[in-house]
């Protein structure tokens, strides 16, 4: 299967892929981003959440070939210019991030919250996020980084 | 070299011991760069893939692996017949095969492997294999298992070990006496990074692992004795570990990964599935607990009782450790005079169990605070003012003999979690149904609903136990570059995201006042740093960087005296230079060195421990002890047996926080797991089969789930540990579980003598079932 496709606002060629391939499998094993991640590849963890034409969804619950002509946003094309996505600074200055694995997924997961509602109140971030397990941390500190990157949108 | 007699005043280094300095792989992880195991990509890989039993106890007949290499992309497929070396392994007890060649122990045992240039093509392949089973009835009620006419499951066997406890006058009475049986279920890590690495083929006919591990040389150890290899032969790296929680102790994917690239002679690449995770890695041992406490009318414990059945599974793993914890803190942090403990782990067909954070100490704990809430409700007695009646101080005893030397703040630890504010009751106006249990599946609006608040205190031992030589190695290196001196540290210890990395680098940089320190990869080249479990490594290899470093400047300091005269006590390092404390002269650490560095190596021992004596379990078995207590809030809704937890409270010594943020991420985590074990984590098995391995069917908590977390750090420094510290990351998962089931029970008046509670149990249709 061949496949055409914009990630991170390059365009991006597949060749030789397999039907049944996820986009997940894709962006990582094909495309050279392994950001996101493969926790269960059931659509229950959120470690692969990406941006299909500005909607955020699981990858692993996506077929590469229904990504085809469409615009892919991954964890990887948050930084600008090599500096990091203001979410990111706050996942790492609030201690969000332990083995790490759920955190690609939990920011492009806030990073969607936050472009839709920039001043959530805290039930609103933990419903945002109840699609995105984490094992190590409990969430406080990682709602701390949210918590933080909407007070600066209020200081904005 | 430019000594000057112009003293400053260094200011203290940046990120040393006792400040949150950033983790080293934070920017990494963020941004998507880092690499885990399953990120692995070399030119030419293979994917493997394992063939497992789809039986819980079965006989091989024969295995036909003809059709299996018929399918297109199929490079290798291997079974037993093909293990280079020794058919079996094991951490502790080497009862495992490699692969399966006679009789099938549980169900996802591993039968044969493939190696395809496709996961899917993999995958067809190993649908291929023809094997011919006898299915046998699976043996999975451990009572049953240890009876005299049972079928017996390995040669030595169904009695893994039996540990006993015998304090005291076993006669004795009490007033007041308690019984209770209860229940603990068999616990999933559900770390979640899935099993995985890369196997890469090496000229030398050995092979280079990049794997996710706790442990690398006790995984280097197992895989040359199956390959058989000589151990130089077997390098491993250590890839990004997404997560461990004990269940990376034991071997899963190691040995496979190397045998298909040896036989291939091409890098191959594994990567289990989340339902594959669940087959692929041990458990926590579920436990039955029978126990009987007996008390003065006035609260003072008399004598304990406990026996305590472990459910090993089919394999050993670390069966041995999990059972002489279960009995060592199978009273808790009490002054009990009189206690008989028996405690056995056993062989079943059901799923190997093994470590997870807290083992033996969280199942025990949930029954013996179980055990004092029903006693205080017999006396009459506030539960909390009943422990900390009996709570162990410094120099009590414990059952097993050991007099407990370091701080051990029981009653300080209930004092404070009980003396936390109390969240308001009721709830606000308007009503948010996502402060209610059901949330917005609108199930209430309130009627129906009762709070519940409820404590637990528990405690671990820390690092190894029972005499075994407990060792971690560091190197470090101190050099200059640009005019600056720059460290670099190396060890083995594997930082599966608990904060290990940052832990050694804050110590080098205090110890040799040197902010730009380096931590390289760990890997098999320096010397073993022992395993990331039984919360060691802050203590272990954190002692051993500072060994290294303290050896490193004891050098420096040497020859600074050398250049400039005098002895080396007569200089002090500060602020990047050596000062003289004679004549004020000071040098620069880069000028001192020029093109040198200095380099040492060190191995860190704790000091010695003792095997518990077989028929008495008398005996100083552990270093230290890390204690921590907590407060639970729920809110019930007793007509759907829905539960909200409003809060939870905790404090913990930990000796000294190393790193503040990442000693309160280690507490609200572990405190989230023991909730998970108290509400809704169950690997659920029937007849020996897993019924529910996936994240949609085995629930971890969820950011809806988690409440809002008080934490209290105390830093009461022990005093045999490098800086004070002591581990932090296993405390929090044992007193969060009876915690919460206490503050179920207050909800609710019922007698929840199982974890994890389920909405049958609170709502009191499993009351009278005897399981």
């Amino acid at each position: 299967m061949h496949l055409q496709l914009t990630v991170n606002g390059n365009p991006r060629e597949v060749d030789g892929a397999w039907e049944g391939e996820s986009l997940l499998y894709v962006l990582r094993e094909r495309l050279g981003l392994p950001g996101s991640k493969n926790a269960c590849e059931q659509g229950e963890c959120g470690s692969c959440s990406v941006y299909l034409d500005g909607v955020l969804v699981c990858s692993c619950l996506v077929l590469a070939a229904q990504a085809a002509g469409r615009d892919v946003v991954t964890v990887e094309g948050l930084a600008e210019n090599g500096e990091l996505h203001p979410i990111q600074k706050d996942f790492v200055e609030a201690g969000a991030v332990q083995c790490g694995f759920c955190t690609p997924g939990l920011i492009v997961a806030t990073h969607e919250l936050l472009a839709r509602n920039p001043r959530p109140t805290d039930p609103e971030i933990r419903e945002a996020l109840a699609g995105n397990l984490c094992r190590c941390t409990g969430y406080e500190k990682i709602l701390d980084a949210v918590r933080a990157a909407a007070v600066r949108n209020s200081r904005a | 070299m430019t000594p000057t007699k112009e003293r400053t005043i260094a200011p203290p280094v940046r990120g040393g011991v006792g400040t949150s300095a950033r983790r080293q792989d934070s920017v990494p992880k963020v941004k998507g760069e880092f690499a885990y195991s399953s990120d692995l990509w070399a030119e030419g890989m293979l994917w493997g893939a394992t063939v497992r039993s789809p039986h819980p106890r079965a006989a091989i007949r024969s295995l036909d692996i003809t059709d299996a290499l018929t399918v297109s992309g199929v490079h290798a497929v291997l079974t037993h017949e093909d293990v280079p070396g020794r058919k079996l392994f094991g951490m502790e007890i080497v009862d495992q095969p490699v692969l399966a060649w006679d009789e099938i122990r549980y169900e996802g045992e591993p039968v044969a492997l493939v190696a395809a240039d496709h996961p899917e093509n993999a995958r067809r392949a190993a649908d291929r294999l023809r094997v011919d089973y006898e299915e046998l009835p699976p043996l999975v009620d451990p009572e049953r298992a240890v009876e005299p006419d049972a079928p017996q499951l390995h040669a030595s066997g169904n009695l893994i070990r039996h540990a006993r406890i015998r304090c005291g006058d076993p006669a004795v009475t009490a007033d007041v006496v308690i019984e209770g049986t209860y229940e603990t279920a068999m616990q999933d890590q559900a770390f979640l990074g899935p099993e995985s690495g890369l196997a890469v083929p090496a000229e030398d006919g050995g092979i280079d692992l990049y794997v996710a591990t706790q442990w690398l040389h006790v995984d280097l150890e197992q895989l040359a004795a199956s390959l058989g290899l000589p151990q130089d032969k077997v390098r491993i790296t250590l890839a990004g570990v997404g997560g461990a929680f004990g269940a990376r102790e034991d071997l899963s994917m190691q040995i496979h990964c190397c045998m298909l690239a040896l036989y291939t002679g091409r890098p191959v690449k594994m990567m289990y599935s989340r339902e594959e995770s669940f087959f692929g890695h041990v458990h926590r041992h579920p436990a039955r607990m029978h126990y009987e406490h007996g008390a003065t009318r006035e609260g003072e414990l008399v004598y304990v009782k406990a026996r305590i059945v472990l459910d090993g599974g089919a394999y050993a793993s670390s069966s041995t450790a999990v059972c002489a914890n279960a009995t060592a803190f199978a009273c808790g942090p009490y002054e009990v005079p009189n206690v008989q403990v028996d405690a056995l782990a056993v062989y079943t067909n059901n799923p190997p169990c093994g470590a997870m954070r807290g083992f033996g100490a969280v199942q025990a704990c949930f029954a013996y605070e179980s055990q004092m809430d029903k006693l205080a409700d017999a006396l009459g007695m506030d539960p909390v003012e009943l422990r900390m009646k009996n709570a162990m101080s410094t120099g009590s005893a414990m059952p097993t003999g050991q007099i407990v030397e370091g701080p051990a703040p029981v009653a300080e630890l209930l004092r404070r979690v009980k003396e936390m504010s109390l969240p308001p009751a009721g709830h606000d106006a308007p009503l948010d149904l996502r402060s209610l249990p059901g949330g917005v599946s609108n199930t209430t609006h309130g009627e129906g609903i009762r709070r519940g608040v409820g404590y637990a205190i528990g405690f671990k031992n820390i690092a190894f136990s029972e005499g075994s030589d407990d060792f971690a190695t560091a190197r470090v290196r101190l050099f200059a570059a640009g005019g600056e001196p720059q460290v670099e540290v190396h060890s083995a210890a594997a930082e599966v995201g608990q904060g290990v990395g940052v832990v050694q680098i804050q110590v080098a940089r205090t110890e040799l006042g040197v902010e730009r320190v380096t931590l390289l990869p760990a890997d098999t080249t320096v010397g073993s740093a022992g395993s990331s479990s039984a919360s060691r490594q802050t203590w272990m290899t954190g002692g051993a960087v500072k060994s290294a470093c303290e050896a490193v400047r004891a050098r420096l300091l040497e020859r600074a005296a050398g250049e400039l005269g005098g002895s080396p006590s007569d200089f002090s390092m500060e602020g990047g230079k050596i000062v003289s404390q004679t004549n004020g002269i000071e040098v620069s650490i880069a000028d001192l060195l020029g093109r040198d560095s200095i380099e040492e190596t060190r191995e860190y021992r704790h000091r010695k421990t003792y095997p518990m004596d077989p028929e008495t379990g008398q005996g100083d078995a552990h270093v230290a002890f890390a204690f921590a207590a907590h407060r639970a809030i729920v809110d019930v809704d007793t007509e759907l047996g829905l539960v909200r937890v409003v809060e939870l409270a905790t404090a913990q010594d930990v000796g000294k926080a190393i790193n503040p943020l990442s000693v309160e991420g280690q507490i609200e985590g572990g405190s989230a797991q023991g909730l998970g074990l108290a509400l809704m984590e169950e690997i659920q098995v029937s007849n020996g089969r897993i019924r529910n391995p996936s994240f949609t069917d085995y629930l971890i908590p969820t950011v809806l789930d988690m409440p809002p977390m008080k934490i209290d750090v105390l830093e009461l420094g022990d005093p045999e540990a490098p800086y004070g510290v002591k581990g932090v990351g296993e405390a929090p998962t044992i007193s969060s579980t009876p915690a919460v089931i206490a503050a179920l029970r207050d909800a609710t008046g019922r007698a929840l003598e199982r974890a994890p509670v389920r909405p049958e149990d609170v709502v009191g249709l499993t009351e009278r079932e005897v399981r």
